[in-house]
Parts: C-alpha cells; sequence; structure tokens
C-alpha cells in the first residue's frame, strides 16, 4: 500500500498540557476527506500512539475524533506532573516530535 | 424588550500579554456590552501559585489595564477581570488591584469596584474531605490529610454564581480570583438571559482572544456578539480573520475530550455543535448546550513546596566524555551524595540526548556530537541547594573518568557565576474537585471605591 508523510497531509500537529496531569496531542487535516478516509480505516489508535511514545496503553487517557476541525486527539498520562522536578517540559509543548514521523495510507486518494 | 444581541470585547489572551492600540480602537467602536479578560492559566507550572506572583510583568498589566479602564471609566463599558495576578489567589488579586489603584490615582479616576475572592482554607478542604466530598480529577492521585496540610495556598475556580452576585452590586469593574476562563465573558449575558451553554462557549473561545483566529496570535483583540439562537466572531484586525476550522480547532486546545468541556456547575456539551462561515472572516457557532451537573462542583488547586533549587549550565564537546557520559553523570551523583551526605534530588538535564522527552523519546541512540548539560539540585535551604551545586560542578568538572585525556576539565561552563540561585521550589498537590451546596458561598465579595 502506497504510504505519505502525514506532515503532507496535516496543517498542524501539536502538543500541549491538557492541566498539569495530562499531555496532549492534535493532529488537525488540511482536507476533510483525508481526515475521513483515515476515521474510517481506524487508523489512529490508543495502541499506535502507546507505541509512538513507548508507554503503555492504559497510559493512552482518550482518543477522539473531532469532525468539526478535521482533527485527531490523543491524550496521554503526563509522564510527570508539569513542573515536578525532573519535568523538561512545563507546558508541554514540545512532545509532539514522535507523530511527525508518521506515514499514513494513500489507498483511495486520487 | 429582551435584549437580542449580547457584545464582547476581548482585548488579549492573557491581562499583560498586550494588544493593538487600532484592534482596540476598532472593538471600542462596536459599542460592546462588556470587555472581558482571562488574566490566568495553570500552564506556567506550580510555581506562581505558591509563590504568589504573576508570571507577567507589572509594567505589561498596567498598559493593557490603562487601556481597558479608560473605557470602563470614561466610556461606561463594564469590565470584567478573570484569575487576577496569574493565579488568582490573594496576593494575586490585591497585586492586579494596587495596578488599578495606581492607574485610578494617575488619570483621576472615581469608580466603584467589586472584588471576589478564591481563597480556600485547609479547613474547609479537611472538611469537605471527612465528608468523602472531595475527589481527584484523574490521572491525579487521591489526597491525604497531610497533603492539604503541606499545600502553601489553595484556590477554587469560581463559576458564573459569584459574578451574578457581584453584578447586582452595578459596579464597573469586577476584579475576580481563580476563574472558569470563560466565565468573565459569560456571566453578563447570563443574567441577561441569554442561553448559558452559548455564553460560555463564546467565552471559551474569546478568553484566548486571537488565538482561535487565523493567523493566531495571543496579543490581539477579537469580538464575540450572542444572539438567542448562536453566537458570531470576528477578528478585529482586519489581517486576521475567523474559519469554520481555527474556532472548530479551538475547542480541541489544553482540552482532553472536545466534545465535554466540565467546568463549575456543569458539562459545555458539543455534540450538537454546528460552525458556520459568514462573509468578513466572520463564523457563526450554534448547537452548544450546558448540562448542570449535581451535585455542583469546584475545582481545587493547591500547590506544596518542595524546597529550593540550585543550577549549572555547562556545555560538553569532548568526544570521550560525550560518549560515556551516563556512567560519569552517575558516578558524579554517587560520590556527591557520599562525600555530602545529600538524600535529596539531583538531577541532569542532557540538551542533545533525550533532555526534551526523556523516557517517552523515540530516537534515544541518536547521539549528538555535543550535550548542553544543566545540573539541577533541589534542596530543604537556598544556602544548602547552593553549596550541593557547587559541589556538583567542581566534582564532575575534574571527575578523572576512565580514558580522560583531556585533563584541565570537562565543562565549558556558560557563565561567571557558574551557578544560578532559582529560589522556591513548588509542586502541583492539589488538583481535585469539591462538591459545594453554595456556590457562592466559597466566593466572598467586597464592594470598594477607587479613587484617586
Amino acid at each position: 500500500m502506497k504510504t505519505v508523510p502525514l506532515t503532507e497531509l496535516a496543517a498542524v500537529i501539536r502538543s500541549k498540557n491538557a492541566g498539569p496531569y495530562e499531555l496532549t496531542i492534535d493532529i488537525l487535516f488540511k482536507n476533510a476527506r483525508h481526515y475521513r478516509y483515515l476515521k474510517e480505516i481506524h487508523f489512529f489508535t490508543e495502541e499506535l500512539f502507546a507505541r509512538l511514545y513507548g508507554v503503555g496503553v492504559e497510559q493512552v487517557l482518550n482518543l477522539v475524533y473531532f469532525d468539526p476541525a478535521s482533527a485527531v486527539k490523543c491524550t496521554l498520562v503526563r509522564p510527570m506532573v508539569s513542573g515536578t522536578p525532573g519535568d523538561a517540559d512545563v507546558y508541554g509543548a514540545q512532545q509532539h516530535a514522535p507523530v511527525l514521523g508518521l506515514r499514513v495510507p494513500l489507498e483511495e486518494w486520487p | 424588550m429582551a435584549q437580542t444581541e449580547f457584545r464582547v470585547l476581548s482585548p488579549t489572551a492573557i491581562l499583560g500579554y498586550g494588544f493593538p492600540r487600532e484592534s482596540f480602537e476598532r472593538g471600542m467602536e462596536k459599542r460592546p456590552d462588556l470587555i472581558g479578560v482571562d488574566a490566568g492559566s495553570t500552564d506556567p507550572g506550580p510555581y506562581y501559585l505558591g509563590a504568589g506572583k504573576s508570571f507577567t510583568s507589572r509594567s505589561a498589566v498596567k498598559r493593557d489595564l490603562e487601556f481597558i479602564l479608560a473605557a470602563a471609566v470614561e466610556r461606561s463599558v463594564p469590565c470584567i477581570i478573570g484569575t487576577a495576578g496569574g493565579c488568582g489567589a490573594r496576593e494575586h488579586v490585591e497585586w492586579t488591584e494596587s495596578i488599578i489603584r495606581e492607574i485610578a490615582g494617575q488619570k483621576g479616576y472615581t469608580f466603584p469596584m467589586a472584588v471576589i475572592h478564591a481563597d480556600v482554607s485547609k479547613e474547609t478542604v479537611l472538611e469537605a474531605m471527612e465528608r468523602q466530598r472531595v475527589r481527584p480529577l484523574p490521572p491525579a492521585p487521591e489526597i491525604t490529610v497531610e497533603d492539604v496540610r503541606h499545600c502553601v495556598r489553595i484556590v477554587a475556580q469560581m463559576g458564573a454564581e459569584p459574578v451574578l452576585r457581584a453584578l447586582d452590586t452595578d459596579c464597573r469593574v469586577i476584579l475576580c480570583g481563580r476563574c472558569y476562563d470563560p466565565i468573565p465573558f459569560a456571566a453578563p449575558a447570563v443574567r441577561a438571559g441569554f442561553d448559558p451553554g452559548l455564553a460560555v462557549h463564546m467565552g471559551k473561545v474569546l478568553e484566548c482572544a486571537a488565538i482561535a483566529a487565523t493567523p493566531g496570535s495571543g496579543c490581539d483583540c477579537v469580538m464575540g456578539t450572542l444572539y438567542r439562537d448562536g453566537f458570531e466572531l470576528e477578528s478585529l484586525n482586519p489581517q486576521r480573520r475567523f474559519t469554520r476550522v481555527s474556532t472548530a480547532a479551538h475547542t480541541l486546545y489544553e482540552k482532553s475530550d472536545p466534545y465535554h468541556l466540565p467546568g463549575p456547575g456543569g458539562t459545555l456539551d458539543l455534540e450538537a455543535t454546528r460552525f458556520e462561515a459568514l462573509d468578513g472572516g466572520r463564523v457563526r457557532v450554534s448547537g452548544t448546550r450546558f448540562v448542570p451537573a449535581d451535585p455542583y462542583t469546584v475545582k481545587l488547586e493547591g500547590v506544596k513546596r518542595t524546597g529550593y533549587r540550585s543550577i549549572c549550565i555547562a556545555g560538553i564537546r569532548d568526544p570521550i566524555l560525550v560518549g560515556r557520559i551516563d556512567t560519569v553523570l552517575e558516578a558524579v551523583k554517587e560520590e556527591v551524595r557520599k562525600d555530602l551526605d545529600f538524600t535529596g534530588p539531583l538531577l541532569f538535564h542532557q540538551y542533545g540526548k533525550n533532555g526534551v522527552m526523556g523516557a517517552m523519546e523515540p530516537e534515544k541512540d541518536r547521539g549528538s556530537h555535543e550535550l548542553g548539560l544543566v545540573m539541577e539540585v533541589i534542596a530543604p535551604d537556598q544556602e544548602q541547594a547552593n553549596a550541593v551545586c557547587s559541589y556538583l560542578r567542581s566534582t564532575l568538572l575534574h571527575f578523572g573518568y576512565p580514558g580522560r585525556i583531556s585533563t584541565a576539565g570537562n565543562l565549558a561552563l556558560l557563565y561567571s557565576p557558574s551557578d544560578i540561585a532559582c529560589g522556591e521550589v513548588y509542586e502541583f498537590s492539589l488538583y481535585h474537585l469539591m462538591e459545594v451546596d453554595d456556590p457562592e458561598s466559597l466566593f466572598p465579595i467586597c464592594v470598594r471605591e477607587v479613587k484617586p
């Protein structure tokens, strides 16, 4: 199956705290059709994010497809509470890099 | 006749982040019913609540407030400030109040101001715990009596109710302690009979001002107009606009579930929300519902003091040392612990080697030819933190590791002085929901005359 880098299809890929105990990752697609296809084939799963971040699937709190914004959102337990000694990203704003490397299937697109 | 529209001007994402004068003026020309501004966030971490300080500068907050107070006093547009001083505890509210009084003194303003405090005593929380009325917001852990006793400061996020009561006082300015972010924008509209679901959803967008527009900005003005059956958003800077996607995407921001946004006293339900593009870079939103919760809960935020921090920043370029950095740092740590009998946190942040993502880093083995090293010590007092940090630095600087050929020093120290005393260290310890019978009783209101 042909694949393309996710970065070609996404307008936004970002991470941020959702409160001090959670880290949330957003992927916003440029094109609703690409989003709908990946949603249909369940490309984004809790298991995928667990694998990307090297954590157990129980650390993945939530995975949502949000149609109004053609967006996928995944929320993880923060490995350390924001600002705790040892935490190196107080805002959680630089934890998105593993998602940038994803390739997604192209099958149905012209 | 009932009011059919309610216009809210949001000048900036955080009081003190600034805004262009032209955007603000454009907003004032549209005759807003209210200026709302959010001053708070937990994003900057636990320090600011613990230390009672703001994460914005006094001069920047004063500059923003000069515009807002001029509109409130000279042009009679009421103004509500949420989560004063960044965290909304008494110290933060008083800091903001002192800036307001300073401006009033300089400009000769006289006006009544309502101040709503959001501090919660340890006794109140302990009593609620005894009655099983406090529960963690997962994944925060359960709290113990000890956790509460060790809290330096506790605040609760107020809902609309205390602000509604403050509105009865007819004050020109309402200054709120810790407050659910949308409330300063939503409460007066709810009072005027508009739908709370739409009012709070509009507040949710307005509290971040132009962050929800495109191109996004934390320092520009936007206007929200609430109708009986929906609300419209417009940028007050012609260089930005709202789009369907920018607006919808904003409901994802800093939230775990974009369909259900819980707050004090209920949840915003976006299952049936519609986002429509209008002309002129505007967007219309409708269908959002507010689902009241029973019992009413408020969110508590509390921090404890962990100690005092000292750090030292240095670079490492020696390839032999870079190649065996982990074993060397472990050995140095062990030596320092043994020599000083120190058991507190001794941390190394290696920038260039999993410094940002730590254990979650997928590319753990990709090496860098140089490392940025931050040595960190946390001790019960500043003097001890300084002493341990100094010893840690000198031990590492001259550490004779196996295979070493550069014997003059292991570190490229960034500064003289090389060590930095960072002051108090705090940690979040309370992030819990507390059931309350009366959503007003926790939040006392006092009305004061502000005069030159």
